[in-house]
């Protein structure tokens, strides 16, 4: 585990370093690129592309788990019940769909630019962090339930008090695979003219320049490799802070 | 089974479906002309856009249907109404592709709009919620799955729906529609196969050694977080230097851009599933069974083959499903690399700004993901059902 911590940290390092200063790694690059191509992305700051990039994905996933979280607490509330078969289906449904042929799809109706790209991320990322939170909140005990019932809790404070802290942990999971896929599909969105870390991909793509795929292939991979590494700790911590809870209760 | 309830109660999820009927009908346009493919597109409400007795024979029915679906919660009489309404509105479409078009003008476009969408969108919400409802066996999805099929395929072959856009855009490149279509497929089913033939031997190997197992599944759950145009991207570099090293890799077609490299990643990204689910279904192969089959005098290669495969074959067939449905999604963006597939049609839209293009690429896609998690969900099931 020291060892895995040791691998995150300097791959960490790697990036901020690579981030804020690439020239400093164009020795690396070099060799791949034809004699006078420039080896580094010089078409834009990394920085503020990565930045860019991480702002969208963040935007875009607090909406979705605001939305997600708020319809997964109504179809499992009674009133709400005559919904839940069918949304079921429809995330099943939904994750059938390529996230690239809803972003492609959203380009005619709003243009080109961060638009469709954030309609995209917000629609693909409404699924999973809606089917956690409904298995978050039907896993619930029903022990817990009637606990609670009998010590003269209402609704809201049930909700509050014991369901959604019992589903927290796979809430966020959700929000995890979430943010993980949107980390994808806004590289994609480059290729609708949104900003972003994919504009160095398709910049190498289009210019035949295999350093710049590569560098922003790399960032792009470390980035999403280390946020979901360190939303798991979260997720873990979240856990086990609950198993304690849990714990008290008993 | 249902509780009784009041003669006259509205049910919430049909009231949600009569309103959205309602705004389909009377605030949205039903279908877009252009004069040409690319030109801004002018809306025609439904009444503007079919002549006007079949205008209203649509009207009618969805409205009917908007009462119903608020009134009536038995699953059949909704899936039955959502297939009237289905039956009614899809041809229509047609109809007012003809009716838009000018006479022998080839170049004005008629696509769905907002209107069409939305009616489209309600009926199925009404047809899906029934089914859902209805709690089908294995048998019936798959059936009601090729209801569905062959409805689309009688509307696409009776040529009601030629003068769509979308299918004008088909014919100006049916060759390459096939010929993508195939490229597509063999990326998904070629990577997927690759992924079962390295997969299944490493996930055995994995359930015995508990080290390979960690390596096995952190290596591979790492792949499965790198986004997959930053993956195409990782592996040109290396794919190209290959191609330039050695000639024989050159000639076997292994480049740095096209087909290899979408093919490696998308193999890359089915291992993950394939593994993890061969070692899931191997590890809860009951203990008791193993040992009996250790007590008959098996030996290990027939307690494999005869005893714990078989027990974990629903398991790894629901990796394989994962995969499947993952990977037709994915072989989309190989596009982007030059690797071929519908998501060239998508990629091509997108530059032109041609929706219908974009469609031509996405629907494809979309039906073939939808139908391959139907069938392996009915196989899964089947497989469970089998061994209990």
């Amino acid at each position: 585990m020291r060892l895995a911590s040791l691998v995150r940290l300097i791959s960490l390092l790697l990036l901020v370093a690579f981030i804020a200063m690439p020239q400093a790694f164009a020795f690396a690059f070099e060799p791949l690129v034809t004699p006078g191509a420039p080896a580094i992305y010089n078409q834009g700051s990394l920085f503020s592309l990565t930045l860019q990039h991480l702002r969208t994905v963040c935007l875009a996933t607090i909406a979705s788990t605001i939305l997600a979280v708020s319809l997964g607490i109504f179809v499992t509330r009674p009133s709400g019940g005559e919904f839940l078969p069918l949304s079921r289906s429809l995330v099943n449904i939904g994750q059938t769909f390529p996230p690239i042929a809803v972003l492609a799809i959203a380009v005619p109706l709003v243009g080109f630019g961060e638009k469709p790209t954030f309609i995209a991320l917000f629609l693909y990322g409404l699924l999973p962090i809606f089917e956690n939170t409904l298995t978050g909140l039907t896993q619930v005990p029903t022990q817990a339930m009637e606990a609670a019932r009998g010590m003269g809790m209402n609704t809201w404070q049930r909700l509050s008090q014991v369901e959604l802290p019992l589903a927290f942990p796979v809430i966020l999971a959700g929000i995890r695979l979430s943010v993980i896929i949107s980390l994808g599909t806004a590289t994609i969105g480059s290729t609708v003219a949104a900003k972003g870390l994919g504009e160095v991909i398709i910049a190498g793509l289009q210019s035949n320049n295999i350093a710049f795929v590569l560098q922003g292939g790399l960032v792009v991979a470390l980035l999403a490799v280390l946020i979901h590494d360190g939303l798991g700790l979260i997720e873990r911590a979240a856990a086990r802070k609950l198993g304690r809870f849990v714990d008290e209760v008993s | 089974m249902v509780p009784p309830r009041p003669a006259l109660s509205l049910d919430h999820l049909g009231c949600v479906i009569a309103i959205l009927i309602g705004v389909a009908l009377f605030a949205a346009p039903f279908a877009t002309y252009r004069a040409t493919r690319i030109a801004s597109g002018d809306s025609r409400l439904l009444i503007e856009a079919l002549p006007i007795a079949m205008g209203a024979v649509v009207a009618l029915v969805a409205l009917t249907i908007a009462v119903g679906a608020a009134l009536m919660r038995d699953p059949l009489g909704r899936l039955g109404s959502a297939v009237i309404g289905l039956a009614v509105l899809l041809p229509s479409l047609g109809l007012s592709a003809g009716y838009l078009t000018p006479a022998d003008n080839t170049f004005a476009r008629v696509s769905p709009s907002v209107g069409f969408w939305l009616l489209a969108l309600s009926f199925s919400l009404l047809a899906i919620d029934a089914l859902a409802r209805m709690r089908l066996g294995p048998y019936g999805r798959i059936a009601a799955l090729l209801v569905g099929l062959i409805a689309l395929a009688l509307l696409l072959f009776s040529g009601i729906w030629d003068d769509l856009s979308i299918l004008k855009e088909y014919r100006t490149r049916s060759d390459t529609f096939w010929r993508e279509a195939r490229q597509h497929l063999f990326l998904a089913f070629g990577s997927m196969a690759a992924a079962c033939a390295v997969g299944i031997p490493l996930g055995i190997a994995g359930h015995r050694l508990k080290t390979l197992r960690t390596a096995l599944l952190q290596g591979l759950g790492i792949v499965q977080t790198i986004p997959s145009i930053a993956l195409f991207g990782l592996l040109m570099a290396p794919l190209g230097a290959i191609a330039a090293s050695v000639p024989l890799a050159a000639a076997l077609g292994i480049k740095g851009i096209g087909a290899a490299p979408a093919f490696i990643a998308l193999f890359l990204y089915a291992l993950f599933p394939i593994v993890a689910n061969t070692i899931a279904g191997l590890s809860q192969v009951p203990a008791a069974a193993v040992d009996a089959a250790r007590g008959m005098g098996m030996s290990a290669r027939q307690k494999l083959v005869q005893v714990e495969m078989p027990l974990a074959f629903p398991v790894i067939l629901a990796g394989i499903r994962i995969v499947l449905v993952q990977n037709l999604g994915l072989a989309t963006v190989a596009a982007l690399i030059g690797g071929g597939g519908f998501g060239t049609f998508v990629f091509q839209g997108i530059g032109q700004t041609a929706i219908d293009l974009v469609l031509l690429g996405a629907i494809p896609t979309v039906i073939l993901s939808f139908a391959a998690s139907i069938v392996l969900d009915a196989l899964v099931e089947l497989a469970k059902g089998a061994l209990a």
